[in-house]
């Protein structure tokens, strides 16, 4: 149980800040309303997508370093639970949007970004999948996570700063920023990413545990 | 006037310039739901799900776990 504390850890940090995320009070800034309280909810979900295909690209290159298969198995399994935290913020974004600009969907640099990105991903995966060859599907997809690591930096760091977004934060929107000056937001935002982190950490665990299991289960039988 | 009366006058001017401060920005929030105190029954229904969400995979941990060990012996 003792190495089990970061689970704790995490649904503590979560729960705090479901709760506490409803609860304080938050700057009043015009477009977003009560709706600037997704930041806890939506943002992190994109923050904590990102910290993961961070760790699925660390494991890739140490895959392609060592050539163990279970370095190609961590970086699959952390792609798969970023890839399923970017869907929710893209559904969680697609409501707000439909209550805020009146469309599920705009043509919007932001957007697409995340869309490009999101679609690299399942590329990734599609990827994985066509190959029989074990090695040879850990050697190609590695190497491609990594292009899709910088399709992921690219759109959805860097272009969305270069152009004019109705998102907020983008192009003098209002949003939580340091322009906005407020720091009570911080005390909940940064929280609420680490546990979401964690427990999307704590899912790759079990299915990384489930994929010893069955590797174990295979070799027994051979 | 007294200590209580200008005590009294200051909590009231203090209370009307928040107010006025809310009202210059005049950015519409769900100030009536939070002051009917609604939002603690959205709060509460929120908890129970992740926290019924938390207990489901402690107890998929806890199998894994068990399975660990029944292909270890």
């Amino acid at each position: 149980m003792a190495k089990n504390w970061w689970k704790a850890v995490a649904v503590i940090l979560v729960l705090f800040a479901l709760i506490g995320g409803l609860l304080i009070d938050v700057p009043r800034l015009p477009i977003l309303n009560e709706t600037i309280r997704n930041l806890f909810y939506h943002v992190t979900m994109w923050f904590a997508m990102m910290i993961l295909m961070t760790a699925s690209v660390v494991y890739s290159i140490k895959y392609l370093r060592s050539g163990k298969e279970l370095d190609d198995a961590k970086a699959k399994i952390a792609a798969e639970i970023g890839l399923f935290l970017g869907v929710l913020g893209i559904a969680t974004g697609s409501i707000w949007a439909k209550f805020t600009w009146g469309a599920y969907w705009i043509n919007d640099p932001k957007l697409n970004g995340a869309a490009v990105t999101i679609l690299a991903y399942f590329a990734y995966m599609i990827l994985r999948n066509s190959f029989d060859d074990e090695e040879k599907r850990a050697k190609i997809s590695a190497v491609y996570n990594i292009f899709a690591y910088v399709l992921l930096i690219v759109f959805l760091m860097i272009l969305p700063r270069m152009t004019d977004s109705l998102h907020p934060g983008n192009g003098g929107n209002p949003a939580f920023s340091q322009y906005d000056l407020d720091n009570t937001m911080r005390i909940i935002f940064y929280p609420a990413i680490i546990g979401w982190t964690l427990i999307g950490v704590w899912l790759g665990e079990l299915k990384l545990r489930l994929h010893k299991l069955r590797i174990k289960k295979l070799e027994d039988e051979l | 006037m007294n200590f209580k009366g200008t005590a009294i006058l200051a909590l009231i001017l203090s209370l009307f310039s928040a107010v006025s401060v809310r009202a210059q920005q005049g950015v519409e929030m769900a100030d009536t739901m939070r002051s009917e105190g609604k939002i603690y029954i959205v709060v509460a229904v929120i908890a129970i799900i992740f926290i019924g969400i938390v207990i489901y995979m402690i107890s998929l941990d806890r199998k894994l776990s068990k399975l660990e060990k029944e292909l270890r012996d």
